[in-house]
């Protein structure tokens, strides 16, 4: 029992990859999802393609197969990854892949008298897609890329596949070397609840600070 | 008609199986101001809509200052434009339509800086004067930083109308910029109007079910039905003697409705 300090140290330690990974994760799905989302509606036949081929890809199977490719398969093509470099690769494409279907369903959900407004100002598709469309379609996307980032925290239990000592690893640890089930495995709950809690506090703020204005209620 | 600022040639357009313009033949001089009047679905909107390039046409030449709008000459024949060519034939035409379309997301003077710096280049500090003189002109100087929908529609189409105006067109369309509003906040909307079409040397056309105001603001009107110019005419002759029953039916309607003319 003197070494609970120790154990719980240990925990911290697989809170703290957990973090990294869904940061990381999350840094990486963003702009993927933005590239993705905005390609498939991209007037190129090709980029088209190439955006439906990744997120039907990613959507379509694993994350365990795909970070299986990542840290196992690639270096057999010559490209070998860190277990936390193969994580986060697995992960921000995989999320990315849901959120570019965010980003691309938001930006049609804009009103086409919107569109309209910027063909009378003659604005060039880049000029309102940029300063007109995805404004306005970002306050939409804010709520699933939320529901996108909890999943992705979720998702990262599975690098322990690929020995990187995150936090379920972390608590399998201390499972076995305590005997105790309850225990560790409440901690976790905690420590993923409150992670949980936390990306939700920080979408909810920024939603709240993107919407100011749009309402009229702003005096 | 070489000196008119907007030349429509057998203008054919569909939806589907509908068409909703037939052969439209009419011509602009510059500075005039056009009165659009018709029963819902007769094409006038579509007319604006496809000068604005908003819709394209199936058939039929449109010509805006002699120059073709939806063609191009390369290599001394016509070929469809591209997006270049549209871009430069809309600096010429501005649009107001019908549910304002101002930008929520942007207050008041953003709407009407935005397309000016992003399309012309013009300097921040310019656009933003440029912007506050034409929301003086509009009344609306003190809503600048107002968003909008803080404003009423008669304020938002005034916005809108500022904003359009910042672009300095040649040609404004007006789409029934009066019909979603609140009958007490039309007037508003009407005294701009009135005070551009008597202070600018714009070409100005204007789709209305407001008859009084055409009546007073256009030098011509055109009668519209089933994608065809019934009848035209100065509207003293269009109003008070209308020729063709079709006209004489739709504006018995209207002062059935309780309209003035």
């Amino acid at each position: 029992m003197a070494d609970w300090a120790g154990y719980l140290g240990l925990m911290l330690d697989g809170a703290l990859v957990t973090a990294k990974l869904t940061v990381l994760g999350c840094a990486l799905a963003l702009p993927a999802a933005f590239l993705a989302g905005l390609g498939r509606l991209s007037r190129h036949a090709t980029v088209r393609a190439v955006s439906v081929a990744y997120i039907e890809f990613f959507r379509g199977t694993s994350i365990f197969v795909q970070l299986f490719w990542a840290y196992f398969v690639l270096p057999l093509m010559g490209v070998t990854l860190t277990p936390l470099q193969a994580g986060v690769l697995a992960l921000g494409l995989n999320v990315g892949a849901y959120g570019a279907e965010v980003v691309r369903s938001a930006v049609q959900s804009i009103g086409r008298e919107q569109h309209e407004a910027c063909v009378a100002l003659n604005l060039t598709r880049w000029q309102s897609l940029r300063h007109v469309l995805l404004p306005q379609a970002a306050v939409v996307m804010v709520p699933t890329f939320c529901n996108n980032a909890i999943e992705l925290l979720k998702a990262t239990s599975v690098v322990s596949l690929i020995s990187l000592s995150d936090l379920t690893f972390q608590a399998q640890v201390v499972r076995s070397q305590t005997g105790s089930t309850a225990l560790p495995f409440l901690t976790v709950l905690v420590i993923y609840f409150a992670y949980a809690s936390l990306i939700s506090a920080g979408m909810k703020a920024l939603e709240r600070r993107m919407t100011r204005g749009l309402d009229g209620l702003r005096t | 008609m070489t000196d008119a600022i907007i030349d429509i040639d057998r203008v054919t357009k569909r939806y589907g199986s509908h068409t909703v313009l037939q052969d439209l033949c009419f011509s602009v001089r510059p500075g005039e101001k056009l009165a659009l009047i018709g029963p819902s679905g007769s094409g006038k909107t579509t007319i604006l809509r496809t000068l604005m390039t908003l819709e394209t046409i199936e058939s039929g030449t449109i010509r805006i200052d002699g120059e073709h709008l939806f063609q191009m000459e390369r290599n001394g024949s016509l070929v469809p434009a591209d997006e270049a060519h549209l871009h430069r034939m809309r600096t010429r035409i501005g649009m107001v339509f019908q549910l304002f379309n101002l930008f929520p997301h942007k207050c008041v003077l953003d709407n009407v800086t935005l397309a000016p710096m992003l399309t012309k280049g013009v300097r921040k500090a310019d656009a933003e004067r440029r912007a506050m003189e034409l929301l003086d002109l509009v009344g609306l100087a003190d809503k600048a930083r107002a968003m909008p929908a803080q404003l009423s529609g008669g304020q938002k189409q005034r916005v809108a109308i500022a904003r359009a105006l910042a672009l300095q067109p040649r040609i404004m369309l007006f789409d029934e910029v009066t019909s979603a509003l609140d009958p007490e906040l039309v007037e508003e909307v009407l005294n701009v109007m009135r005070m551009l079409g008597s202070t600018t040397d714009m070409t100005m056309l204007l789709v209305t079910h407001e008859m009084s105001f055409a009546h007073d603001f256009a030098d011509r009107v055109l009668f519209f039905d089933r994608g065809r110019i019934v009848e035209e005419g100065p509207p003293d002759v269009l109003f008070t003697n209308p020729t063709h029953e079709r006209t004489q039916a739709f504006l018995k309607k209207i002062i059935a409705a309780g309209q003035r003319i």
